[in-house]
């Protein structure tokens, strides 16, 4: 895997990146130079200095990046500055490109609080930004501001390192595959997406945190020391080896997690807000609080850095034919498979299943039937959360795990159900699939940080021409 | 901890210009959501392309201020009718998952690489208010009472934002109280009904989202003459969900609702910030550190919604007979 | 002129009409055939011909699930079909919206009341006005432009509402108001449009019996004001009582057509009802499901 266009360069982040932190910044006046650098993990310790003028040796003030690589200086009013990063600070693992170079000017105005921009690269890559005058492009398209600190390569999801040299049917099968598993991982994600829908008629802002969570909590699980020592004890047995290697522990314990965290949700929050007759919009935004609530205390407990999981970090991958793949990813594509084919005859042919889907098919009419609604709901978030936190392990073994990472994946989710129709189960599946294939074809022939926009377009063409989505059924009206 | 100091820093936020920029966008989604019942998950879209209005105009081709603002209304309009034609004929889900989905591609889009010459990329637009602080007819100094105090150009730039409010306001109220406001509100209450008198509803829906887009768009441009330079990734879909809080603290549907929600808001999350601050600074609380303080932000704003829609839904000045009256 | 007397007329209008299931009639307002819409493989609507005839109270009657608002929801505009035609006063409505059939005279209400219930009940029926300057956007912006209309248009409303008894409650809003209210303010708001047709969808249900006669009264005032009615309704004798003509649809064909005497005596008629009134509860559900396997 090419994790170059991951973590590549340097971002850099402007101090007002978030809004409130501009107005709070604000409110104490007066001009600063500031900054924080970033590579991706935030670079300590680097010594700026600011002087007066274009020309001038008088020095305005001088700053050290804290821990989060912030810096900022004062200045004494308006004018031209030069800000200077000190190439000795450096750490050794970075060097400063030419351009913009270690040594910037700047203009100021009354009150503007200015960022300026420094960038930092890993040797390697500025040896092959030399060397090849149009790596730099490349280079740059991996080049992503954090944000809140977030760093990497947001809006794009890592694409399979192809040679640059590979036939374009070698790089078309290769792409295809990480579609497939990556669409996979839409489809598993959005089932619950869809079946709420179906059977509460709610779109559920917060489902892709569920996402976030169970990947975070299989990180959690995976990394206990309780977990690893057990598995050191077996790990030369066969089968128990696998079973109780701390991912596989840590991947079960997330999917239990994910759904007593949906059958909760609906337990305590969703169903007594039905019965005190919350209306439908209202209940939208609830999730949408649901969900900045989630995503923040996850971000808070488990920080902003991208990680991966350790078990599975580098594997060599296997050669079939044209195609190489890990066995990770084999492995992640085969289990999806099989849980998507658990769930397809779940639905189809157990009482529970039937249930579920009559309920999301009309819910009155289920009702009046007969059927215990509200019990099957609560199967539905259950089944629905413990989904989304196995596409999130999933997403995160195949990717890397961050806290923004459900969010990403939830628009997609979007887009991959209302292809599909939106409150299907089947459309979910099919619908996801399709927009992993687009998003990860669509590099291609176009840059990587743009494969989510195609993915939305299509949502937006599928509105156009087919509203209900490939397997919805056209709606009846008045 | 300086009790005073947090009240007087909160103050001047919640009057501060941020805050006029979130009214005047808070006004637009009050006239999509609260009026015509419009789910617009995607305010900061309409606030990205009003930005980039101003920046692409004035940062990429030297346009003058007012010939950019008038292409950040141009934009914000076309961005309304290309989302409304797909959508405003379908359920509302379809245009809530729209909104949202498309805010987000066009930051994806504004922030690649192949758009850096026209957009400049990750790294934005500078230098983009030169014109409108030279216009600035306010002596330079600093102006205020008891710690809350605004420098001449804060001053400047909160005056014109809270005119261009006033201005909202009137419009939005004259438009509410006329002929034309009650086909809206009656679209938010049924659209099939008004449809079947005789109404057009597709039209009228499509009038309030561009009505509501182009003040979005409008504190947009105001917020990149503001900071005088712009970033996409200062467009999260956060800043939606913050208007959201807004407008549903203070009131969806009321006039004032979306001047009261966003000013209140303000001064509680400033209050939030700067008191988890100075704990911070007195080591009251370990176990975090100050990085921490944005991410426990966002999650006191999902609280506030949560809490809100449970126990307020009407919001500070709404009327709870009428949200009573919705049950259908 | 009395009820009766226009009873009588609507009646004559109708004189030699062949009871057969699409008919022409002599004069008729509204013109449908080879009307047809499936959901998912299930045909809900299949209507060969159907003519209705101007100035008479028309029935729309059927089984549960026989396609009767669907009909309703097709001719005027608020689903597409999937094949026919049809035409209102002599002009096609074929694929235009509900605003514009309701434009060309057609106005219909809903089955499950839509009160706009956060509006007034007076703003409610000035909603309907047709031709307001002040709701278009500039218009609205210049109250001068439109305040003698909206005086006007206010005047008319108020004279509806007296006429419904609901004049004492303008200023609620229409939320606050009783099922059985609801229903008399959808009907006045829809004679706000000054339509020559009414098509009234399920007008009686769910209203307290004591209103189901100022109710049927009001339906028959419309006619007496030359106005036509059709409306879908259950309860067969409301339907015998006032109906100058009935139409018996059963899996979305016209199964029958006729005077009240000439349904109550009708075999298939009879066959439809008891047959499905048989497995009833299933009814719907059965459609549902099917149309479930079929996606």
């Amino acid at each position: 895997m090419r994790t170059r266009l991951v973590t590549v360069l340097l971002a850099v982040i402007a101090a007002f990146m978030v809004i409130p932190g501009a107005a709070a910044a604000d409110a104490q006046g007066g001009e600063n130079l500031n900054g924080q650098i970033r590579q991706p993990t935030t670079v300590e310790g680097l010594e700026i200095t600011v002087y007066e003028g274009t020309e001038g040796d008088e020095v305005i003030g001088e700053a050290t990046t804290d821990s989060e690589g912030r810096w900022e200086v004062e200045l004494p009013g308006p004018g031209d500055y030069r800000v200077v990063l000190d190439e000795e600070s450096v750490p050794d693992e970075y060097v400063v490109p030419e351009k913009p170079g270690s040594e910037l000017e700047v203009e100021v105005r009354p009150d503007q609080q200015r960022t300026v921009v420094f960038r930092l690269q890993t040797p390697e890559e500025a040896a092959e930004e030399s060397a090849s005058p149009s790596a730099e492009d490349d280079a740059e398209g991996g080049a992503g501001a954090g944000d809140d600190g977030a760093a990497g390569d947001e809006g794009a999801e890592e694409v399979p390192g192809v040679d640059a040299g590979a036939s374009f049917g070698d790089k078309f099968v290769q792409l295809a595959v990480s579609g497939v598993i990556f669409g996979l991982i839409i489809a598993i994600s959005s089932v619950g997406l869809s079946l709420i829908f179906g059977t509460t008629k709610m779109i559920n802002f917060a489902h892709g945190d569920m996402v976030t969570f169970g990947a975070f909590m299989a990180m959690m699980f995976s990394t206990m020391t309780v977990f690893s020592s057990l598995h050191d004890s077996v790990a030369d047995v066969p089968v128990l080896g696998f079973l109780l290697n701390p991912l596989v522990v840590g991947l079960v314990l997330a999917v239990v997690l994910g759904g007593g965290l949906g059958m909760f949700l609906e337990r305590f929050l969703w169903r007594p807000l039905r019965k005190r007759h919350v209306a439908l919009i209202q209940m939208f935004i609830v999730t949408i609080g649901v969900s900045l609530i989630l995503r923040h205390v996850l971000l808070v407990l488990f920080g902003a850095r991208r990680e991966k999981y350790e078990q599975f970090r580098i594997q060599e991958p296997l050669e079939l034919g044209p195609l190489s793949i890990t066995p990770r990813d084999l492995s992640i594509l085969l289990l999806s498979v099989v849980v998507l084919v658990l769930v397809a005859s779940m639905l189809q042919f157990t009482r529970i299943g039937k249930a579920m889907r009559a309920v999301a098919d009309n819910r009155d009419l289920a009702e009046s039937s007969g059927i215990d609604v509200d019990r099957v709901t609560l199967y539905v978030w259950g089944l629905g959360g413990a989904l989304s936190a196995l596409g999130g392990v999933f997403y995160g073994l195949n990717q890397t795990v961050h806290w923004q990472m459900g969010f990403h994946l939830l628009l997609l989710m979007f887009a991959g159900v209302i292809l599909g129709g939106l409150g299907t189960a089947y459309g979910a599946m099919v619908g996801g699939l399709v927009v992993g294939l687009v998003a990860m074809l669509s590099t291609l022939w176009f840059s990587p940080q743009l494969m989510n926009v195609w993915a939305l377009g299509i949502m937006i063409l599928v509105l156009l021409v087919r509203p209900q989505g490939i397997l919805g059924r056209r709606e009846r009206v008045g | 901890m300086d009790f005073w100091n947090i009240i007087s820093t909160s103050l001047t936020t919640a009057i501060g210009p941020i805050a006029a920029i979130y009214v005047l966008a808070a006004i637009g989604l009050n006239m999509h959501f609260g009026y015509t019942g419009l789910l617009n998950f995607g305010q900061v879209g309409f606030m990205l392309v009003g930005a980039y209005g101003v920046g692409v105009g004035v940062g990429t081709f030297g346009l003058s201020l007012w010939a950019a603002l008038l292409l950040s209304v141009a934009c914000a309009t076309v961005l309304a009718l290309l989302l409304g034609i797909p959508t405003l004929r379908l359920r509302a889900d379809y245009l809530a998952i729209s909104t949202i989905a498309v805010a987000e591609a066009l930051r994806l889009l504004y922030r690649a690489e192949f758009a850096r010459p026209l957009t400049g990329g990750v790294y934005g637009r500078q230098s983009l208010a030169a014109g409108f602080i030279a216009a600035n007819p306010i002596p330079s100094g600093r102006y205020g009472v008891a710690g809350v105090e605004f420098s001449a150009n804060q001053l400047w730039t909160m005056l014109v934002a809270w005119a261009l409010v006033a201005v909202a306001l009137l419009l939005t109220w004259a438009l509410m109280h006329s002929p034309w406001g009650r086909v809206i509100k009656g679209i938010r209450e049924d659209e099939d009904a008004v449809r079947s008198l005789g109404k057009d509803v597709f039209v009228y829906k499509m009038q309030s989202l561009v009505l509501g887009g182009v003040l979005g768009g409008v504190a947009g441009a105001l917020l990149a003459i503001h900071q005088q330079n712009i970033t996409p990734d200062q467009f999260m879909p956060q800043v939606t969900f913050y208007l959201w809080a807004m407008l549903l603290l203070g009131g969806a549907a009321r006039t004032f609702g979306a001047v009261l929600g966003p000013m209140v808001l303000w001064f509680l999350l400033t209050a939030f910030d700067e008191t988890l601050r100075s704990l911070l600074t007195i080591g009251a609380l370990p176990f975090l550190d100050g990085g921490d303080i944005g991410a426990l932000r966002h999650a006191f704003v999902g609280l506030a919604l949560v809490l809100l829609i449970v126990y307020r839904p009407q919001g500070l000045i709404g009327n709870r007979k009428e949200m009573l009256v919705n049950v259908k | 002129m009395s009820s009766e007397a226009s009873a009588a007329r609507a009646a004559d209008r109708m004189a030699g009409v062949e009871p057969v299931p699409g008919v022409p009639k002599p004069d008729p307002i509204l013109k449908a055939s080879g009307v047809r819409r499936s959901f998912g493989g299930l045909t809900a609507v299949d209507v060969e011909h159907l003519e209705v005839q101007r100035g008479t109270i028309t029935a729309l009657i059927g089984p549960n699930g026989a396609g009767k608002s669907t009909l309703f929801n097709l001719l005027t505009g608020f689903d597409r079909v999937d094949a026919g035609e049809w035409s209102f006063e002599g002009r096609r409505l074929n694929g235009l919206g509900g605003h514009r059939v309701a434009r060309q005279g057609m106005v219909r209400t809903f089955q499950l009341t839509k009160a706009l219930t956060r509006l007034t009940v007076l703003d409610n029926m000035l909603l309907a006005a047709p031709g307001q300057v002040g709701e278009r956007f500039f218009g609205a912006l210049y109250p001068p432009a439109w305040r003698r209309q909206e005086a006007v248009q206010r005047e008319r409303a108020m004279d509806l509402l007296r006429r419904f008894k609901l004049d004492a409650k303008k200023d609620d809003l229409a939320g606050s108001l009783s099922g059985g209210q609801r229903k008399l303010l959808e009907m006045a708001r829809s004679l706000m449009v000054d339509p020559s047709m009414v098509m009234l969808d399920e007008p009686m249900a769910g209203v307290n019996p004591a209103l189901v006669q100022s109710l049927l009264g009001h339906i028959t005032a419309l006619r007496d004001e030359g106005m036509t009615v059709l409306f879908v309704e259950h309860d067969m004798d409301v339907i015998m009582g006032i109906s100058d003509w009935i139409v018996v649809l059963a899996q979305g064909r016209v199964i029958a057509e006729g005077r009240p005497e000439d349904i109550r005596s009708d075999e298939r008629v009879i066959d439809a009802y008891l047959g499905t009134r048989h497995d009833e509860p299933g009814g719907d559900g059965e459609a549902a499901r099917g149309a479930e396997e079929e996606a």
